[in-house]
């Protein structure tokens, strides 16, 4: 594995800041859709922020979603941030759009009875943790990241779940599966929390714990 | 659940930061990506960047100081001042600003504000409104007029219709600013910031007469403000971020305590 990370730019708009933060915790960091890069990349985060359906269509286009399932497939370590959190899944609601696959899930819109809560759920909270995962050490409670979204990923099977934040439920904030680890959150906007997880990133060896469990993705 | 936020404002004028007392006269308060570094190190959870001399100068934003700034803070940050096209907002965005803070020329053309959150998204367009208390009249009923260019012209027209307006229009977030107690660290405009956040389903933000932390607290459980604008308490190191957030957060405020 090289120190370098891939990050995926498939016009999605919050690359810079990403890789801003990669810069500030001493990571190289180089931006690419081309498929021939990802293919030889040693560590890849797959950032995003828009909708689903223009994400989608712009991965499909550039050929990064074939390229990205040969590197989850070869077991390369995956950060997935945002939409980036979401199109890994089988769907969206969001255009009702067909997504990635890499993990069973539904990314699923806030429905919430609680009318005074705001859609997008925007600004920091809390973000907690219900299994261990490398990526995750050292996150105590009362810790909060920066989130700015109305649709949230879940994944079929809980033990893909590795925290949850309460928005009037409690969603998945954090998900992963094998080598590939998503955020619903910003880390690159989160301070120096968020910078800590991106750093944990870059020495991880893509790993989970979930490995023993017998997924539907298996 | 959202922790409230504590919002700082940094008013740019050249490489300088410049505080303002009812918009009239400035004083330099040092180097704005210093500051705002110093401010992301004390916990602030968003930072506002006016460029106050592009409104009243007509030149654009210092993009350079956008981009300086955001390879130094992790935190969101948003950008206004001048802000007539979007053309202004992308190049804003692409330099590293989250969001965009629109005023005076959304006044003048109200379509910016749809034309704004199509090319970045709602999330990222804020609208800020520059208020002033008048007389109730006919074609301003909430006796809150909307005013522009610093607080200098008045508009005619109605600050809550205003805001109606720009949430339909695509404003993901208002930033609600009264010129009446700006710079007078009396405390916010409570009546004015509750009415707004009452009526609208998207974030609002007080902002103008912060003195003391609990002027933040009645902005949050008077005003009912998603977040607080503090320039003065903080900038001459009257009050930390911590300071304030410790006595939010013992009166019993959510807010983000860990950093």
């Amino acid at each position: 594995m090289t120190d370098t990370i891939t990050i995926i730019d498939y016009n999605a708009g919050n690359i810079r800041s990403v890789q801003r933060a990669c810069s500030e915790i001493g990571a190289k960091a180089s931006v690419t859709c081309d498929p021939a890069e990802i293919d030889e990349a040693g560590r890849i985060i797959f950032p995003g922020v828009g909708a689903a359906p223009s994400a989608m269509a712009s991965v499909k286009e550039t050929g990064v979603d074939a390229a990205l399932t040969r590197a989850f497939e070869k077991g390369v370590p995956i950060l997935g941030i945002c939409i980036g959190a979401q199109i890994i899944l089988d769907r969206s609601e969001e255009g009702d759009q067909i997504c990635l696959g890499l993990i069973q899930g539904t990314t699923r819109r806030f429905n919430l009875t609680d009318k005074s809560l705001k859609i997008p759920h925007m600004g920091w909270n809390e973000v907690k943790l219900v299994r261990p995962h490398p990526l995750l050490n050292g996150i105590k409670g009362g810790d909060e990241f920066y989130f700015v979204h109305s649709y949230f990923p879940q994944p079929d099977n809980d033990e893909y779940v590795y925290a949850v934040t309460d928005y009037g439920i409690d969603f998945c904030s954090a998900l992963g599966y094998r080598n590939l680890f998503a955020t619903q959150f910003h880390p690159e906007k989160s301070g120096n929390l968020g910078l800590k997880l991106l750093e944990r990133f870059t020495s991880w060896d893509g790993q989970s714990p979930d490995e023993s469990v017998p997924g539907k993705g298996d | 659940m959202l922790s409230k936020r504590l919002i700082t404002c940094l008013d740019v004028r050249d490489r300088n930061l410049a505080k303002s007392i009812k918009f009239a006269n400035t004083k330099d308060i040092g180097d704005p990506v210093e500051k705002a570094r110093q401010y992301y190190e004390d916990g602030v959870d968003e930072i506002v960047f006016y460029d106050i001399t592009a409104s009243r100068e007509n030149r654009g934003i210092i993009i350079d100081i956008v981009e300086e700034v955001a390879s130094q803070i992790f935190i969101p940050f948003s950008v206004g001042g001048g802000i007539r096209s979007v053309e202004d907002a992308t190049r804003l965005r692409l330099a590293g600003a989250e969001k965009i803070n629109i005023n005076s020329a959304a006044v003048l053309r109200k379509e910016l504000i749809s034309e704004i959150a199509h090319a970045i998204g709602s999330q990222s367009t804020i609208l800020s409104m520059d208020i002033k208390q008048v007389e109730k009249t006919a074609a301003i009923p909430s006796g809150y007029e909307i005013v522009i260019n610093g607080g200098a012209t008045p508009t005619g027209i109605d600050g809550l219709e205003w805001a109606k307006q720009g949430e339909e229009l695509g404003a993901g977030e208002f930033v609600v600013n009264s010129i009446d107690a700006d710079g007078t660290k009396e405390g916010y405009e409570l009546n004015l910031t509750r009415l707004i956040a009452d009526m609208v389903s998207i974030p609002v933000i007080a902002s103008g007469g912060a003195g003391n932390p609990e002027h933040l607290y009645e902005a949050y459980a008077e005003g009912h403000a998603d977040g607080a604008v503090v320039a003065s308490i903080t900038h001459y190191g009257e009050y930390s971020c911590r300071e304030i957030k410790d006595y939010l957060h013992g009166r019993g405020i959510k807010m983000r305590m860990n950093y």
